[in-house]
């Protein structure tokens, strides 16, 4: 499994990580896990909905799930693994058609839309295909397009910040959001507690996340959570299960 | 214990399921009249349309199965997030809808326009005196949301409620029938205790 970085930071395959990375003790770091499948080619949504089933087990939070859904089957068979939602990024560009039945049938807070954007002579450019089309539409404008859809939330990446642990593009996005009605979690750039602070302090920003390698070193996102409440900024609060339920 | 989780189509399932066999317990998921009258607890779930969920139970004959268990056999029921909608009397979600009357709760969208809907996230559960769900889960724990529509009742006893910028219906329990709006499969530590106070109910 790769941290979904467009400068992708190898962590280590699915082996690797459940052999390092806890899953179920990390979810009382965590309100809500998104698992993406990053293979850029010979994708296997079998193989990728097996190996949701498996992470998610014993994980008893909201669950998002995407890479590659371009049929109204994939994302059933990755809801009746345990996804609680999908995350769709080309899709929602290229088959308003798909989003369309999928908010129909399934509701709203089923769809997460996936938005890259990259900042070319100051204007945010959207891009599509991991990465790796643009489109030709600017972000304010895509955005406007995509809450159309009624789609239940937007994820929203810095490609240029993703990756780097400098901390979420802030200065580029601030207007943008101050528009958007839709719930936003913002991505792209966190590498410590502070730019956790510095995303969730923003009004129209209703949750950060991290892929960053940080997340996988020793106890840095538990104390990252702590560090999040302390600032005084409002987060669930959950007890161990194996205190209750041993 | 016979545990029957309703399956019309429509939900995570996957992951009701596995938080009940966290809890030591096997469920079946079932579409069938016979599951359904013959189980011990029934638990009904369900995210997405309010209409076609009704739609699809009609279809499989089961609306009737589901008011036999709970009226004539008394066996306890929950109903989580769209499920919960469904145990009340209507939804004016793609218009208008009737539910399975099982709860005099009427389910209309949340109108606030001051803030962001779905409603989606972890939030507090202000829950009612001598509650059966709540045994042992500490007064406005978080519980897990995420639902574009509400629902309202006139009644007080064993409503929990929740805040957004309104307050609505987070939760109710009367006598054997009982819902959630939030998810307690995707709710850590606080919905595993309640999921095992229904169980054990």
């Amino acid at each position: 499994m790769l941290s979904r970085n467009f400068r992708l930071q190898k962590v280590g395959d699915f082996k690797w990580l459940k052999k390092h990375y806890n899953f179920e003790k990390i979810a009382f770091s965590i309100d809500e896990l998104i698992i993406l499948d990053v293979t850029r080619e010979g994708r296997d949504i079998n193989e990728f909905s097996s190996v949701v089933k498996e992470v998610i087990k014993n994980v008893f939070i909201p669950v998002a799930c995407g890479g590659g859904i371009r049929t109204l089957d994939e994302a059933k068979l990755l809801l009746n693994s345990g996804a609680d939602k999908i995350v769709v990024n080309t899709t929602l560009h290229s088959d308003k058609d798909l989003i369309n039945t999928l908010v129909k049938n399934y509701g709203s807070q089923f769809v997460v839309g996936s938005v890259d954007f990259q900042i070319e002579n100051d204007i945010k450019k959207v891009y599509i295909e991991n990465g790796e089309l643009k489109i030709d539409k600017n972000l304010e404008d895509y955005l406007e397009e995509v809450e159309k859809l009624s789609i239940g939330e937007i994820y929203l990446n810095s490609i240029q910040k993703d990756g780097t642990g400098q901390g979420y593009d802030i200065k580029h996005l601030a207007d943008t959001l101050d528009k958007i009605t839709t719930p936003i979690i913002l991505s792209g750039g966190a590498g410590n507690h502070l730019h956790l602070i510095e995303g969730l302090k923003i009004n129209s920003v209703d949750a950060v996340a991290t892929a960053n390698l940080f997340n996988f070193l020793g106890d840095a996102l538990p104390k990252a959570r702590i560090k999040i409440m302390e600032e005084g900024l409002q987060l669930a609060n959950f007890e161990s299960i194996n205190d209750v339920f041993k | 214990m016979k545990i029957t989780i309703v399956d019309y189509g429509m939900g995570n399932i996957y992951s009701l399921q596995s938080a009940l066999k966290f809890l030591g317990y096997d469920s079946i998921c079932s579409n069938k009249s016979e599951d359904i009258i013959n189980a011990d607890k029934i638990l009904l779930p369900g995210v997405g349309s309010f209409k076609i969920a009704m739609d699809n139970i009609i279809k499989l004959k089961i609306d009737k199965s589901i008011k036999i268990a709970v009226k004539e056999h008394n066996i306890p029921i929950l109903g989580i997030c769209l499920g919960m909608q469904l145990l009340g009397i209507s939804s004016t979600e793609d218009r208008f809808s009737n539910g399975l009357n099982l709860f005099e709760g009427e389910v209309t969208k949340f109108t606030d326009q001051s803030v962001k809907t779905p409603h989606v996230g972890f939030n507090n559960v202000y829950y009612p005196d001598n509650s059966t769900l709540y045994k042992g889960i500490k007064m406005n724990s978080d519980f897990y949301f995420v639902h574009s529509y509400k629902m309202k009742t006139n009644k007080i006893k064993g409503i929990g409620y929740t805040s957004n910028g309104e307050n609505f219906v987070a939760s109710f329990e009367q006598g054997n029938i009982f819902g959630t709006q939030f998810h307690p499969e995707k709710s850590q530590t606080n919905g595993l205790l309640l999921l095992k106070n229904f169980i054990t109910f």
